[in-house]
């Protein structure tokens, strides 16, 4: 099958490979450059583990054709952290227990970041709106609430 | 149209573990050549925290500090055999495994110490921060990681130790009938306040309030997590989930996410958690363990508020607005049993 070249910035670095017409970003990400932090849940757009940004916009990364990131710039969770040095994000997400089995993180993560660098002060239903694309399984979502809300804060200070 | 209040009260005893006698856990002790110490286990960690409880009980039998304790899981080809993580039995079962491993160790550790300090081991103690020292003289004393040093270049041995917990088989008393298939028990009490709208059926959960005793929760804030994670898949379960929503057809059924009905973010339920701690005898510093307790006990208090708001009584799950609904009509409208 002809495969067709793509070019995207990956977390700040310059990537570049082919890939089959129609192959999604999803497995381009995880089996193309071997960048495994998007998870695969359910493969059809609705569990939201997937989630990345494209030029800081949250896409689901299972139905955007690779072919389609040509240019563009994509986040993913294996670029929040600067070596051990945690995202804000992640490390209330830690302090929060925003997690369990951590399936839906990097999804919620994404979604997360996107909202704060457009919203950087938002409401509880704000914060509800940005993920209510994401599954969780195990949390109940209480605590990853929480997390978002206690990271908006947080980052506040720290800018103020 | 109205809306109805209903409030609903459920108890839950709930047994720890496969309470049929057996129900084995293994776990395996071991320090690296710089006083770490590895766990190996074979229960499986889905999210419920097992790893960090083993860490927490290894380390605190140890007399090491946390940091220094890794857990290796989940690989039935290099861990020792474990029935698995279900029935909640990983904290009970597993933590008492973990107890009994990490004394062993201990024991190693405590008799290499004290050939080094040439002493007694009984005369040894731990500071928990790494050192050992002898009982009344804190500094005649030998770093955790010099002892495995010792033990491993120059003494030859190996600072290990074997742990198994298995429950001994319950017989039934011939003339009694007696027996005793448990181990131990959890409680839990739980308070649902609802609203059913008796036009449509729906029913809106508003609070939650309840009580649950695990024992000493080993770790106050992952216990407190997987309880409210724990509640809210209950009332999922209760309300919505179901592989069979209404057709009598297979194939109409809901086969994806798109179709099968699961509560979001947008659904949390206020939920005040009272965590009593009533130490287990049987159990590894006390602790039983939420588990499945965490969910369980909110289906009946679902069920029974929804019959407080309009006299339907369900007994099937999920009570979908078409379930409340056909028993109101069955009933000739909602009969709401009284305020509480
Ligand atoms: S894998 Fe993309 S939304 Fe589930
Ligand atoms: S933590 Fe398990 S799905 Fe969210």
């Amino acid at each position: 099958m002809a495969k067709t070249p793509v070019r995207f910035t990956l977390n700040g670095s310059e990537t570049a490979l082919f890939v089959d017409g129609g192959a999604n970003l999803l497995d381009t990400l995880r089996r193309g450059v071997g960048d495994l932090s998007p998870k695969y849940g359910c493969g059809q757009g609705t569990c939201g583990t997937c989630t990345v940004l494209i030029d800081g916009e949250p896409h689901l990364s299972c139905l955007t054709l690779a072919e389609t990131v040509e240019g563009r710039s994509i986040e993913t969770t294996g670029g929040l952290s600067n070596g051990a040095d945690l995202h804000p994000l992640q490390r209330v997400f830690m302090e929060n227990f925003g997690a369990q089995c951590g399936y839906c993180t990097p999804g919620m993560l994404m979604a997360a970041k996107a909202l704060l660098a457009k919203n950087p002060n938002p409401s509880r239903e704000e914060v509800v709106e940005a993920i209510s694309g994401n599954i969780c399984r195990c949390t109940g979502y209480e605590p990853i609430i929480d997390a978002i809300l206690a990271t908006a804060g947080q980052m506040r200070g720290r800018v103020a | 149209m109205a809306l109805h209040k209903g409030r609903g009260f459920a108890c839950i005893n709930y047994p720890i573990g496969m309470n049929l006698g057996g129900d084995p856990s293994q776990a395996l002790v071991h320090s690296t050549p710089d006083g770490k110490f590895m766990v190996s286990l074979s229960a499986i960690d889905l999210g419920q925290g097992m790893k960090s409880v083993t860490r927490q009980i290894a380390a605190e039998t140890l007399g090491v500090p946390v940091a220094d304790v890794y857990v290796d899981t989940a690989d039935s080809d290099t861990g020792p055999h474990d029935m698995g993580s279900f029935a909640s039995r990983g904290t009970h079962r597993v933590g008492n495994a973990v107890i009994r491993a990490a004394a062993e160790a201990r024991a190693a550790m405590m008799e290499a110490a004290a050939d080094e300090l040439e002493v007694n081991p009984a005369d040894l103690d731990t500071d928990g921060e790494g050192n050992i020292h002898v009982k009344g003289a804190p500094g005649r004393s030998i770093t955790v990681a010099d002892t495995a040093i010792a033990a491993q270049f120059k003494q030859g041995k190996t600072l290990s130790g074997r742990g198994i917990f298995l429950i001994p088989t319950s017989d039934v008393d011939a003339d009694t009938g007696e027996m005793t298939p448990v181990s131990c028990f959890a409680h839990a009490a739980v308070v649902v306040d609802l609203e059913v709208d008796d036009e449509t059926g729906e029913v809106t959960v508003s609070q939650v309030n309840s009580a649950y005793e695990v024992g000493r929760a080993l770790n106050p804030k992952m216990v407190e997590q997987q309880l409210i994670g724990g509640a809210w898949m209950g009332i999922s379960h209760a309300l919505y989930e179901t592989t069979e929503p209404y057709y009598p057809d297979r194939s109409h059924g809901p086969d994806d996410y798109n179709s099968y009905l699961m509560p979001g973010a947008g659904d949390v339920v206020p939920h005040n958690i009272a965590v009593l701690e009533r130490p287990a005898e049987d159990a590894p510093f006390g602790g039983k363990g939420p588990g499945e307790m965490c969910a369980n006990p909110l289906l009946p208090a679902v069920a029974n508020a929804i019959y407080n708001a309009v006299g339907v009584r369900c007994d099937m799950l999920p009570i979908t607005p078409e379930k409340v609904l056909r028993g109101i009509q069955a009933n000739g409208g909602a009969q709401p049993k009284g305020t509480f």
